[in-house]
């Protein structure tokens, strides 16, 4: 740990600072030194979306960013966005829909659903597909992912 | 009766089906939804140590030294090891089944020693207290290889000119004939023969979670505790019993949440069991992920094959003699306990497979490669036989000028031909519905407006294509799949049920939990069987120390066995329920039923006795029931299926596609399943199932490859390079149903998980060819890459 940097960041609102090394890949972070395992690791080289978290607004993929770049940054996980109830209509329609089988995609996939949820889009089913097609779902045809947040969306006025 | 014995309870009330045939969401999705699901590497223990491997370079290689000096003095090593010393913990195997017969394979250990046979496989094992620590002392080993020669093509492994195994003698692990006789007759005096080769991409599972082991010895007991990304529990205990040397009891596998599986968590893997091995040795807990580079080059591939197929008709259109000549090869091993023969043996099976010819000729060769292995992975077997024999079909019917949907129903079985005992590989069918399937799909697609679409398209050079593909399936196996060759393999279920005080139902199943939804059908069938609502139902899978002994999730068994395992344990809680409300009532068991958490009077449906009050009274005051009366509020139940070798499932799909014949495109406009699966216990779950399997024969199709190079390396082993079907790029998918339900099981329900990947790559194929027709052009050979598109319309070379 001699090359370990002091890191300050926040993550699903609370402020911690720990001694990290450089190499460290956000997403081992949140897994491995603050326990958050919601978000999950698929590929490692930024492909399968599984760990997508959102950094100061905007999704990111948590394997293509080191912790010590998060530095002053404020960190949203599956954990927080759950208590916050964020997430609750999407998880919602997502449930109701079986919009998931395993469930090693979804925290991932939940984050870029939110994604555009929050945009207050119209978007079509092509343009539902397109936002999701960083994500990898091997277990479900996506059709029903898509209907979920098809609902959603409609749902929100 | 529809339904074999359903229904569950008083014919004609509100609850005689209960939740059977509803599409109640999955209780346990919840904790996925929140994040809070417990995947292997989710779980934190105190002295884990992590286990990375060095592997081989190379793809055929003798290990002439390795120095493990650097790696050893690197941070946080506890240990280096090299495949001599994990095997003083951990005996080799030979994956072998006695039914099939003259197979081979040699001893394979859990890290090569002495020689690599294929790129990825496990020469050494480093230790460390962490997985980084361990991946940057892998980097510090030294090895000195003497590189051997390479055997990748299966033809040249065929011809045996180098083998691989000298002490095998050849190259071919197993090979099977069958002829019914007559066959060349038939193709020299039938009106009509056609032939054709169709090649088979290598690819693979990928799930989204790699594989995953933490195994944790407890010297003071000589215990295991496995926690385990597997499909079948008890088979990975029994194989650690007899490998490690620890008995059976003493193991424990838990397999938790699993990220995906498809087949690929059904198997021996040595470096899962080196981990196993080395928390004997270390006897502290250890764990072993692949990462997604080790996943592309251990995790089995599948398929690989290269099938000639002939088809003889008469110039009606009647199917009179298929001939089919496949090769499949399956890397340097058979893999273990399964072995690696079954896919070959599964397309002599299954060709040919809807139809009701007499005469059949197959020959099946499986070869050894260097490559990684490959063994059964979703659907085994039928996507090769259904593409290989519906793209013949397809053929023959062009070449006679009949439309593709009328010359299959000339030659499907009748509905009214069953039980069907004559197909000529031997496999028997109990009760299929080709001809309702091939109506229904006809009518949901709509395939004379499609096919009217596509004709006023063409003239506006816009091809579009209609390919079919009708199938039968293996599921429900009984005994006769892996069982009677010898493999340690339950092809039985069990189910305990157990009310609880409070009147909740607690459930243990054999069955495992892959996401498939196996836990939310066993909470319907459960509380449809008991007569509760389901929020009262806690289902438990995937323990060995806790549920009954059974097979596990494979083969699309989980549903039609483990469910009917539930079922029949339901209803004798019912029963033994209902005796003790009988008793307590002082009335007659005859008038009473259960339904809403409550005994009720089955006549007037008054509600008697909560199952609250029955539990209190049956576990805290016994004392006020009749002197010789003992409640027995836990029953478990087993369920084999004996009839039939397997519980043959029917269905058909079709896709609809846009080829540009500018660039080689595949544009999947819509695709439609009609499956027969039996009773369909929740409808939801069943169509999002059959979606995703659609989804992966679509890979298979198009984008899905292994691509190796002439030295036997893998070129293409990640995520960005290897392509796997995603949102965009996909189809909406409609599914409808035909329900013929099994008489072989009360519930009747057979399998469903492997039907869209059995008929998808068939059905995308022949709507490409379809498409390509005008242009006079044909595809063959999968993944249909817009290259290869481009070279059959000779545009690039």
């Amino acid at each position: 740990m001699e090359h370990a940097l002091e890191t300050t960041l926040t993550v699903n609102g609370q402020r911690v600072t720990r001694r990290i090394e450089p190499r460290q890949h956000l997403v081992d972070f949140l897994r491995e030194e603050l326990g958050l395992t919601g978000s999950h690791i698929g590929c490692e080289h930024g492909v399968c979306g599984a760990c997508t978290i959102r950094v100061n607004g905007e999704i990111v993929r948590g394997c293509l960013m080191l912790a010590v770049q998060a530095d002053g940054c404020t960190v949203e996980t599956i954990e927080g966005l759950t208590d916050s109830k964020e997430l609750a209509p999407l998880q919602k329609a997502f449930h109701e829909r079986n919009a998931l089988q395993c469930g090693f995609c979804t925290p991932g996939m939940l984050m870029a659903a939110q994604d555009l949820v929050r945009s207050k889009a119209k978007p079509t089913r092509d343009e539902i597909r397109a936002h999701i097609s960083g994500n990898y779902c091997r277990c479900t045809g996506y059709q029903s992912i898509v209907d979920a947040i098809e609902e959603t969306l409609n749902g929100q006025g | 009766m529809g339904k074999a014995e359903l229904p569950l309870h008083a014919p004609g009330t509100k609850i005689d089906r209960g939740y059977i045939g509803e599409s109640v969401p999955r209780p346990n999705a919840q904790r996925l939804l929140q994040g809070r699901g417990a995947f292997t590497d989710d779980l934190r223990f105190p002295r884990l140590a992590h286990v990375a491997f060095f592997r081989s370079p190379y793809a055929h290689a003798r290990i002439k030294r390795l120095d493990f000096a650097a790696a050893s003095r690197a941070p946080g090593i506890i240990a280096v090891l090299d495949g001599r010393a994990v095997a003083q913990y951990c005996t080799p195997w030979v994956a072998v089944l006695a039914h099939l017969k003259g197979i081979k394979s040699p001893p394979q250990h859990a890290i090569a020693i002495e020689r690599a046979c294929w790129q990825g496989e496990a020469v050494a094992a480093v230790v460390a207290e962490s997985r980084s620590q361990a991946e940057d002392a892998v980097g510090l080993i030294e090895a000195d290889w003497e590189e051997l020669p390479v055997v990748v093509d299966m033809d040249e492994a065929l011809s045996g000119k180098r083998v691989i195994h000298p002490d095998l003698g050849d190259n071919i692990c197993f090979k099977r004939e069958l002829d019914t006789g007559g066959v060349d007759e038939i193709f020299a005096s039938a009106d009509v023969v056609v032939e054709e080769t169709f090649h088979f991409g290598r690819h693979t599972g990928v799930c989204l979670e790699g594989r995953a082991i933490l195994a944790d010895y407890n010297a003071g007991e000589h215990s295991l505790t496995v926690y385990h990304a597997t499909q079948a529990p008890h088979m990975m205990q029994d194989i650690f019993s007899r490998h490690l040397g620890i008995p059976e009891a003493n193991v424990r596998v838990i397999c938790k949440d699993v990220g995906g599986s498809f087949g690929i968590k059904v198997h021996v893997y040595p470096d899962e069991m080196a981990t196993a091995a080395i928390s004997v040795m270390l006897r502290r807990p250890v764990k072993f992920l692949a990462d997604r580079l080790e996943s592309f080059l251990s995790d089995i591939h599948a398929r690989e094959h290269k099938a000639k197929v002939r088809l003889a008709c008469t110039k009606e259109g009647e199917i009179l003699a298929f001939d089919l000549d496949d090769v499949t090869a399956i890397g340097p091993y058979s893999v273990y306990p399964r072995t690696s023969g079954i896919e070959g043996n599964q397309v002599v099976n299954l060709t040919g497979g809807p139809y009701k010819h007499q005469k059949y000729r197959a020959k099946m060769n499986v070869v050894f490669t260097n490559k990684n292995v490959t063994c059964q992975y979703r659907a085994v077997g039928h996507p090769i036989a259904v593409a290989l024999t519906e793209g013949i079909v397809d053929l023959a019917a062009q070449k006679l000028g009949m439309d593709p949907a009328e010359f299959r129903r000339r030659n499907l079985i009748p509905d009214d031909a069953y039980p069907y005992t004559t197909f000529p590989s031997g496999i028997k069918f109990e009760k299929l519905s080709h001809h309702q399937t091939l109506n229904k799909l006809l009518q949901v697609m709509q395939y004379e407006k499609l096919r009217a679409e596509q004709a006023r398209l063409r003239k506006e050079k816009i091809y579009r294509g209609i390919g079919l593909a009708a199938m039968i399936e293996v599921t429900n196996p009984s005994p006769a799949f892996y069982g009677v060759g010898g493999a340690r393999i339950s092809a039985q279920d069990g189910a305990t049920l157990r009310l609880e005080p409070t009147g909740m139902v607690t459930v243990l199943c054999s069955v495992t939990e892959q996401g498939q939804g196996t836990e939310g059908i066993f909470a319907q069938i459960a509380a449809s069987a008991v007569g509760v609502s389901m929020d009262k139902v806690k289902v438990i899978t995937g323990d060995t120390s806790v549920t009954p002994y059974g097979g596990g999730t494979w083969a699309s068994r989980g549903a039609g066995i483990g469910g009917e395992a539930v079922l029949q344990a339901g209803r004798a809680l019912r029963s033994n329920v209902l005796d003790i409300a009988a008793a307590m009532l002082n009335m007659d068991k005859a008038e009473l039923d259960i339904a809403g958490n409550a005994v009720i009077h089955k006549l007037t449906m008054q509600n008697k006795l909560e199952l609250a009050e029955l539990g209190r009274v049956a576990y805290f005051r016994p004392d006020t029931l009749p002197m010789n009366f003992q409640s027995e509020l836990t029953v478990t139940r087993h369920y084999t299926p004996r009839q039939y070798g397997f519980t043959f499932t029917n269905g058909i799909q079709a896709s609809l596609v846009e080829v540009d014949p500018e660039t080689g495109f595949v544009r999947l406009l819509k695709h439609w399943c009609v499956e027969d699966s039996g009773t369909v216990i929740n409808p939801m779950l069943v169509d999002e199932q059959l979606r995703g399997g659609v989804i992966q024969g679509i890979g298979a199709a198009l984008y899905e490859e292994c691509l190796y190079d002439a030295e036997g390396q893998l070129l293409n082993g990640n995520m960005a390079d290897y392509l796997v079907p995603m949102a965009s790029e996909m189809p909406d998918i409609i599914c409808a149903h035909v329900e013929t339900p099994t008489l072989q099981s009360q519930l009747g329900a057979k399998g469903v998980g492997e039907a869209g990947t059995a008929g998808a790559p068939g059905a995308v194929m022949n709507a490409i060819n379809d498409a390509l027709l005008p242009l006079n052009a044909r595809v063959t050979a999968m993944p249909f890459t817009p290259e290869r598109i481009l070279k059959a319309l000779k545009k690039v070379d």
